[in-house]
């Protein structure tokens, strides 16, 4: 139990920055913040992950990891700091860790009913870098002309996925790309074009 | 209690940091995010029972103190004013649990909470307008039973708010309804606006705000994300209008901004002054100097 790496240092404080800062990349898809607050990543995850992790989750939110995230340290880690449960399937989760390697991106995951279209998962999903990838042009919701991002490493599939994706909403999942310390985010909402 | 008591909430056995537990607060931010992602749609939350009546903002608290922390400036306002018994004691509130400075000026708040009015300043990025809602279901009125309202905004099924708009124009001659106007957000969900005046659904549409929208007793949350669409119902040959006035504010001489009409003496004599008191002060104040 002494391998668990800390958590946040102030959980109150620490997590109302966080949210704060995250609710700005939900309010602002496209905008590139900086979750700090001095964390490390736990295993494979990047410290932003980890700071999602330990800023919203609890025994309330089933959560999945890929199997390339997935590792004894980070279950511990879970496990110890939010009490979550862990999940075999991926449509079981309401938070699931990922990284591109997965294919296709975004399947197997709950979208929600139309009824309920809120009982979806987010997925974050861990990338080499937010910049510097191929250029995407984001429109809709929060974005006040068009937002221009280029998250590495994204598979050249994505914006098509995405699209048959967004023709189902208000279902859907919500997701979040990190890297490093750095997130943003791409709520369901939003059209995507290369 | 004076506005200036400062106390972290953190002490022994005090109340933990902005009133609610830590958990419910990861609740109500997970329902706000999902509120952010579908635009307009009313996201069910485990509403907490809290230190005031339903109908006195219990909604709005929760979802204030779910965002707000140290760094924040607060400002509250029931009806325009920030004078009044609500807003006054909305803000002793968070100013006691969360210990968070506290004003009446519109630009220098990073949060506003706010009961049925939208400020008359404009709003800038990076602000949050919180709203208090009575009664969130804009089709509650026309269709009592919460499994058919659903049903309706699943399928986007919003002729019934058509009907009860084109039934007003029947019998008045014009959409009579002056507030709690319905309103479509981002071209999908019809959406309550809570009893804002009508004359302030405009400044809902593409606002740099992000606004967020809290109803206690029905327990939603639900959200109009930056620079997002909305729309006041209406029909082409009855487009929508605001509220004018022949008067000007009494205090400040605007035009421009809503008008609450009083009566100040037993012949019925009337004047009309600016509902947003921080507006009107802010005028008179610039043209004093």
């Amino acid at each position: 139990m002494s391998d668990i790496a800390l958590g946040l240092a102030d959980p109150a404080h620490d997590s109302q920055r966080l949210f704060r800062t995250l609710l700005d990349a939900f309010a602002h898809p496209g905008r590139i913040v900086s979750l700090t607050e001095g964390l490390a990543g736990v295993g494979s995850l990047s410290p932003a992950a980890t700071a999602f992790l330990l800023m919203l989750v609890d025994r309330d939110t089933p959560l999945w990891f890929s199997p390339d995230l997935d590792s004894p340290i980070v279950r511990d880690f879970v496990r110890f700091h939010t009490g979550a449960p862990l999940v075999a399937r991926e449509v079981d989760a309401q938070f699931a860790f990922l990284t591109l390697r997965r294919a296709p991106l975004l399947d197997g995951f709950a979208i929600g009913t139309d009824l309920y279209p809120d009982r979806s998962a987010t997925l974050v999903i861990e990338v080499p870098s937010l910049v510097g990838g191929p250029p995407l042009t984001l429109r809709g919701p929060g974005i006040e002309h068009q937002a221009c991002v280029g998250i590495a490493g994204l598979p050249a599939s994505f914006v098509a996925e995405w699209s048959a994706h967004r023709a189902l909403f208000p279902c859907g999942v919500d997701l979040v790309f990190v890297a490093g310390t750095e997130l943003m985010a791409l709520p369901r909402s939003i059209a995507v074009e290369s | 209690m004076p506005d200036t008591v400062q106390q972290n909430g953190h002490g022994e056995g005090a109340y933990n940091y902005a009133y609610l537990d830590e958990q419910t607060k990861r609740m109500i931010r997970r329902a706000i995010l999902k509120a952010v992602a579908v635009p307009g749609y009313q996201v069910p939350f485990g509403g907490r029972e809290m230190p005031l009546p339903y109908g006195w903002g219990t909604g709005g608290i929760q979802v204030t103190a779910a965002i707000i922390g140290r760094d924040d400036t607060l400002k509250v306002i029931d009806q325009g004013a920030d004078d009044t018994t609500n807003a006054v004691s909305i803000r002793r509130f968070f100013a006691r649990v969360a210990g968070v400075a506290t004003t009446t000026r519109t630009e220098e708040a990073t949060i506003i909470q706010t009961r049925h009015r939208v400020p008359e300043t404009s709003l800038k990025d990076g602000q949050i307008l919180v709203f208090q809602v009575p009664i969130p279901e804009p089709l509650r009125m026309l269709e009592p039973r919460e499994t058919e309202t659903r049903t309706l905004h699943a399928l986007c099924e919003y002729g019934v708010m058509q009907v009860s708009l084109y039934e007003s124009i029947a019998r008045h001659g014009r959409i009579a309804k002056t507030y709690n106007y319905p309103v479509l957000v981002n071209g999908r969900y019809i959406m309550s606006p809570s009893p804002i005046p009508k004359f302030d659904n405009p400044k809902l549409d593409r606002n740099p705000a992000l606004q967020l929208y809290g109803a206690g007793r029905e327990k939603r949350i639900y959200a109009v994300p930056p620079y997002t669409s909305v729309k006041s119902l209406d029909f082409e040959d009855h487009p929508f209008e605001i509220e004018r006035w022949t008067e000007c504010c009494a205090l400040c001489g605007s035009t421009e901004s809503f008008l609450d009409e009083m009566i100040v003496d037993d012949t019925g004599k009337r004047r009309f002054i600016c509902s947003d008191t921080d507006y009107c002060q802010e005028r008179q104040d610039g043209q004093r100097r």
